[in-house]
């Protein structure tokens, strides 16, 4: 009754408003909110000086580079080809075109770990595609932007695909009327109206990857200070038993995380008011 | 005029313009479509890609679990510790994705029936889970449960065990898989409205009444798809897994930890072995959701033909 009393802005014929949200908002509460919370709390326990020390050190540093540098290059490339993919999926007939646009979505269904270990198998150098490039990728940092690539690819197509399919054909036709080239219809015309989702897909497949811990540790070797990421150097603290350390790092984490979640729902707002409007 | 401007707007050799009109240029291709071998490199490039990134990887999964031929194979998924390890998989997603139904399904109705202040907050809420990284999912109960967290000195002292344990695993894995089902139901029940409902309330139907036999069976299909995704991740989770487990063999392994051991172990045969069991949920899942997105879209295009 409170939270029908205080809340709701319109009487409704419905029953069950206490009831369901009041669940909902407890269970949110115990699962989510309370534990999240306790991160939070946790380092403010620290001074400012250990905390600062905690987040600052060279090897955590390192760690950032690391995982920021090839979420944001894995993203890059998963845009490209994402759009790509996208683009061919909408566009072209092709053999087993169904199979393929439902495989698309593998990186969500198959297990972390199991994506982790087929990587690392199939890029060592004597593996299936390794030991025919010249340069090693199980094991190197490369082997970490791999990885953040085969989790990231479902984002830009599955952003991207829906706008792709509900672009107006009678647009193109009107620029190739007035003599645009197939080229300056797709920059000046369909890009304009793809990159909202364009950058959502990059955004989330970048989103994606910062916190990304399964696939990554089977092929990256976690060499301190080379090819470790910051989500492994949490784990590391912990077996450490340095709790402080691995939370003051978590709640670095967690901000930059949180920040990108509002980055990302203006984008997709902005998305959908484009898409609106055509 | 129109024949003096247009080559000097698109000198390009692919402009259809041309001093006199051309009677079908070698084959009839529309103005709105590439040139063929435009289409070849575009499709080659996606699919290139696709299989250097997602097919070799996991067809490659398979292959290493039969290299040691069927023996192996079958010794690997049997013996005591890989159906342990199975069962306690199929024990933590058969807690977590009820639980997470009940969440979504009463979060659901509250945000896409009634008008009420903060829902925009609660909405993002919900999607929190979703930008938190599968290790601090792990860390976060960590810090509340641990022998050194909020309640962990009256947790040892009344002998209950969370972290290291099957509950640790549980709570971890309703974490990371909280918001599936609320975020596959919300949009579709927002846009479904409240008209019939509200026409099931006056022709006397009972709150329960409703919801059984109006709401249920619009929203069945969705409730699946969010269903099969959650229960995909849950039996999958690495991450915030294993930072609560303990990896004790026999006891608080799952799947996805039990792999590990065994590829840390060089025992490959036997971590694709299981692996593999893991890859075919995947294509089960991937299966599933092909044909309720199949069932969604098409309820969404009813939707939207009513509406109009």
């Amino acid at each position: 009754m409170i939270l029908s009393r205080t809340l709701l802005r319109r009487h409704s014929v419905l029953p069950g408003f206490d009831l369901s949200l009041g669940f909902a908002l407890l269970y949110l509460g115990l699962i989510v909110l309370m534990p999240l919370s306790a991160a939070f709390l946790k380092t403010f326990t620290m001074t400012w000086p250990a905390f600062w020390e905690a987040v600052s050190s060279p090897r955590v540093v390192a760690s950032y580079r690391l995982t920021f540098g090839a979420s944001f290059a894995a993203a890059l490339l998963n845009a490209v080809f994402g759009l790509v993919v996208a683009w061919v999926l909408v566009r072209y007939e092709f053999p087993f075109k169904r199979l393929i646009d439902a495989l698309v979505d593998l990186p969500f269904a198959l297990p972390t770990a199991v994506a982790g270990i087929a990587l690392t198998a199939i890029y060592a150098q004597n593996g299936l595609v390794g030991q025919w490039l010249p340069f090693k990728v199980s094991f190197t940092p490369l082997g970490v932007f791999v990885a953040l690539v085969f989790i990231g690819v479902p984002f830009v197509v599955r952003t991207v695909q829906p706008v792709l399919e509900d672009v107006n054909r009678e647009l193109e036709e009107a620029a190739a009327t007035l003599g645009a080239s197939r080229w300056q219809t797709f920059t000046k015309v369909i890009l304009p109206i793809v990159l909202p989702a364009l950058l959502t897909g990059f955004a989330l497949a970048f989103a994606r990857a910062l916190g990304e811990y399964g696939s990554v540790i089977f092929i990256a070797g976690n060499l301190p200070m080379v090819s470790e990421i910051t989500p492994l150097l949490i784990i590391t603290k912990l077996e450490q038993y340095d709790v402080a350390g691995a939370t003051a790092i978590a709640v670095v984490m967690l901000v930059i995380s949180f920040v990108l979640l509002l980055l990302i729902n203006s984008l997709q707002t902005w998305s959908r008011k484009r898409q609106g409007g055509l | 005029m129109n024949t003096l401007a247009a080559p000097a707007v698109s000198p390009a050799p692919a402009a259809t313009a041309a001093p006199t009109p051309r009677v079908a240029p070698r084959a009839l291709r529309a103005a709105t479509a590439e040139a063929r071998w435009v289409r070849w490199v575009l499709t080659a490039a996606a699919l290139g890609f696709l299989t250097l990134f997602l097919f070799v990887p996991l067809a490659s999964v398979f292959a290493a679990a039969f290299d040691k031929g069927w023996q192996v194979y079958l010794e690997a998924i049997t013996e005591p510790d890989a159906r342990s390890a199975i069962g306690l998989t199929l024990l933590a997603a058969g807690i977590s994705v009820p639980l997470n139904l009940v969440f979504g399904v009463s979060a659901a109705w509250a945000i896409a029936k009634f008008d009420f202040r903060g829902k925009n907050l609660l909405l993002t809420l919900i999607d929190l889970p979703f930008s938190v990284s599968p290790v601090i999912a792990g860390l976060i109960y960590l810090l509340v449960f641990g022998l050194q967290g909020w309640f962990g000195p009256w947790l040892a002292a009344h002998d209950i065990k969370i972290i290291f344990a099957v509950p640790g695993i549980v709570l971890a894995t309703l974490f990371i898989t909280f918001p599936f089902v609320a975020r596959e139901l919300i949009p579709l029940m927002q846009a479904q409205g409240v008209e019939q409902e509200e026409a099931a309330r006056v022709l006397g139907a009972s709150g329960w009444q409703v919801f059984w036999r109006v709401t249920l069976p619009n929203v069945k299909w969705a409730l699946l798809y969010g269903v099969i995704l959650c229960n995909a991740r849950a039996m999958g989770e690495f991450g915030a897994v294993s930072v609560v487990s303990g990896h004790i063999r026999g006891q608080t392994n799952t799947m996805p930890l039990h792999i590990e051991i065994l590829y840390n172990e060089y025992q490959f045969a036997a971590a694709f072995a299981v692996a593999s069991l893991l890859a075919l949920l995947a294509l089960v899942t991937l299966g599933l959701k092909y044909f309720v997105e199949q069932r969604v879209k098409h309820q969404r295009r009813a939707l939207g033909e009513r509406g109009e």
